[in-house]
């Protein structure tokens, strides 16, 4: 069905560029903007759709009949232009090419599958932990901890070799920066890229691999018939594009806002049980991935506009996640608030699928972190570090107190 | 401040997904009918794939399970076929005889235990009713551009549903009454093992053994089948309230049918952290210490509801007066 086009009127229109310096050292003035600007908002400069409300957010990540993934959920548009490397078959698919790879992956990553790595976890935080200080009570915690501990347990976890680990966290960042605009943080990555593909790309080998891990599990499934032997590959490459970059910012996030709500780390410390709220509410109000983009499928009505058939829409998660209309306080920070649908892993047939290894991830170094430390202050100014897609810290001083 | 439209995030009102309504009931065979299911509310069901099967929730409080033949891209209607079984313990009698439009029943899922994996090409083979699964099936390799093939047996023509709906596929489709054609030539149609072919049947029993045995010579998982006969029923589902213990702290609150577990615990300022309230994502699992729960998620397997021991309070519910929860 084609709906008539409505008024240009009710199309506010903005040449703000959501993937420019300004806004990704501090992105939520302009978050403010859109969502107050009504249901969807014109983006001028890229000439795309943007919708930031909760509302609109959550309804377009679950409608993924009407918002296509498969034609690329960064700003190129895969029905024209050639993708960067071979689609996801999870992120840029739809069903139904996306149902066998991600019944797989959901099963390798299911909370229950995990349960045989939460000891393990728990252990090696503690560790890490007492490592660092053992080194000292001042340091930067984004080397120190937010990298540390999931370099240190995700890529054993995939069932990765020992060398060349180095290379994912630049990889990771300049697959997220690949779904902006081809901007100067686009640039900054090209150079190393075919390097980097083609490390990953022998990571994601059968005979690379460790004969127990999610990498294994997902040959394993291959062998069983559930995906074919091409796609086995590409669904490992998935968990090395997307489960390295996001963790690591999402414990920034945590990090930073304990550092800078102490009575909130209080709370935690008195009741290491807050740990799983934490990470998640720590998640709406930071969303380490900001955007995502999805494809009209049909002209799509959203409030009083209509967007086009084959459209882009760039959905700012990190806006909904703050829209006042959905969350009371958004912009506080608050272990006593129920973050329950924040869409920081998105929502529907394309949630984060290693949501719950991220939890597990946060929980360990969290209920480890309590036990210690008596109180975590910024030592120095934080710094953030720039990516299309993340929002993320490159450095933060801290300064800890030890119980 | 500005004045908020909704000012309490973790009172949301529920998507409730753990009933639909009967929006259509129609008479598509002999002994055959199509339920068309909606939710309550006109929102989106939950997604499902292919093979997938719903629990649905009867009058005598047991649950049935049906395979959903609709188009998983209408996001707002499931399509099941019911056939009437005389010696069925009344699940399919009370669907034909007493179920009406605007009726509602309990749901459970979607859950797939008979997915479809990627081949260059398949056979699907239905016996009578066992063709639904096959439906959605036949729909994905057709959008996959895969070889495919149907053979579909039943006792007479006019007891074999869906057939117009087949007749689109042309000579893809091997439409074979009994009373017109005799016994399904399973060997002829199965052919010798071909790599990157799969076969699919879904049928009665006799039919499912014949298949084992025209398929002997494949490798055993290119085989798929689901039996298409009552399963194992759980015991009656409550239709009335229960209550949920609280283990760490004592406290018990009590869930009235309509609210979700999740939406009593939060009322009573227990959140339990969520995220997709449908049974799919995983983010509310709760263990479960005493009491049996009624598993409406999408997520565990027969044997890990057959346990017990967890469930998802944002859709499950309880069978027994009381559930203990590790809360
Ligand atoms: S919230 Fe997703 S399973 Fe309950």
């Amino acid at each position: 069905m084609t709906l008539a086009p409505s008024p240009a009127t009710d199309l506010p229109v903005s040449d703000a560029d959501p993937f420019g310096h300004e806004v990704l050292e501090d992105p939520l003035p302009l978050h403010h903007q859109l969502r107050e600007a009504g249901p969807v908002v014109y983006l001028s400069r890229y000439d795309v759709h943007a919708l930031s409300r909760y509302e609109q957010v959550q309804a377009a990540l679950v409608d993924w009949q009407q918002f296509q993934s498969a034609a690329g959920v960064g700003l190129s548009n895969f029905r024209t232009e050639e993708p960067w490397r071979p689609p996801s078959l999870l992120l840029e698919a739809d069903p139904p090419r996306h149902d066998a790879p991600r019944r797989v992956l959901t099963a390798v990553l299911g909370p229950r599958a995990l349960r045989r790595l939460r000891d393990r976890w728990a252990a090696d935080a503690e560790q890490l932990v007492d490592e660092v200080l053992a080194a000292g009570t001042e340091f930067d915690a984004v080397p120190a901890l937010a990298q540390a501990f999931p370099l240190r347990v995700f890529p054993d976890a995939v069932g990765l070799g020992p060398d060349g680990r180095e290379n994912l966290l630049p990889y990771g960042d300049h697959a997220f920066n690949a779904f902006g605009p081809a901007n100067d943080l686009v640039a900054k990555g090209t150079p190393r890229v075919a390097e980097l593909s083609g490390w990953v790309g022998e990571q994601c080998a059968r005979a690379a691999l460790s004969e127990d891990g999610f990498g294994a599990a997902i040959w394993a499934a291959a062998d069983r018939g559930e995906i074919t032997p091409q796609q086995a590959p590409l669904v490992v490459r998935s968990l090395l594009t997307a489960g390295v970059d996001t963790t690591v910012h999402a414990l920034s996030a945590i990090l930073h806002a304990f550092a800078t709500h102490p009575d909130q780390w209080a709370r935690l410390v008195a009741d290491p049980s807050l740990a799983r709220v934490a990470f998640d509410e720590a998640i709406r109000w930071e969303s380490p991935v900001q955007t995502f983009f999805r494809t009209t499928t049909a002209d799509v009505r959203i409030g009083g506009v209509v967007v086009p058939e084959g459209r882009k829409v760039l959905l700012f998660l990190a806006a909904a996640n703050r829209d006042p209309r959905r969350w009371t306080d958004p912009d506080t920070f608050d272990l006593g608030r129920d973050p329950s649908g924040h869409v920081g892993f998105g929502m529907g047939l394309h949630q984060c699928v290693g949501q719950h290894v991220a939890r597990l991830e946060a929980e360990a170094v969290l209920t480890a972190l309590s036990r210690r430390v008596r109180t975590i202050a910024l030592a120095g100014p934080a710094q953030r570090h720039h990516n299309n897609t993340l929002r993320a810290w490159h450095s933060m001083p801290v300064r800890l107190t030890v119980r | 401040m500005p004045q908020v439209e909704q000012s309490n995030e973790t009172r949301r009102s529920a998507v409730d997904r753990t009933v639909v309504q009967v929006a259509e009931k129609v008479r598509v065979a002999d002994g055959v009918v199509t339920l068309t299911l909606t939710a309550p509310d006109g929102g989106r069901l939950p997604d499902w794939t292919p093979g997938a099967h719903v629990d649905l929730t009867l009058g005598d409080g047991l649950s049935r399970q049906y395979s959903l033949c609709g188009d998983r891209w209408d996001a707002h209607s499931y399509r099941v076929g019911v056939l009437l079984e005389p010696a069925s313990r009344g699940g399919s009698r009370y669907v034909h005889e007493q179920l009406e439009p605007g009726h509602v029943v309990g749901l459970g899922g979607p859950r797939n235990h008979f997915p479809l994996v990627p081949a260059e090409s398949y056979l699907f083979v239905a016996g009578g009713i066992g063709i639904t699964p096959l439906l959605p099936m036949i729909v994905q390799a057709q959008l996959l551009g895969a070889d495919w093939r149907l053979l579909y047996g039943g006792r007479t023509r006019s007891s074999m549903a869906f057939l117009a709906e087949l007749s689109a596929y042309g000579d893809r489709v091997a439409v074979r009454p009994q009373d017109e054609s005799g016994l399904l030539d399973l060997a002829g149609f199965v052919g010798d093992p071909r790599p990157g072919t799969e076969v699919y049947s879904c049928g009665p029993a006799p039919l499912l053994t014949a298949m084992e045995a025209a398929c002997a010579a494949w490798p055993a998982r290119a085989l798929h089948t689901e039996r298409f006969a009552a399963a194992e029923q759980g015991p009656p589902v409550r239709t009335a309230a229960f209550d949920v213990q609280l283990h760490r702290t004592g406290r018990t609150v009590t869930v009235t049918p309509d609210v979700s577990v999740l939406e009593a615990l939060g009322a009573a300022g227990v959140d339990v952290l969520s995220s997709c309230r449908q049974g799919t994502c995983g983010t509310c699992e709760t263990t479960v210490l005493a009491g049996v729960p009624d598993h409406r998620d999408s997520l565990l397997s027969d044997d890990e509801r057959a346990a017990g021991d967890c469930m998802y309070p944002c859709v499950s519910r309880s069978c027994s007066d009381r559930l203990v929860l590790d809360l």
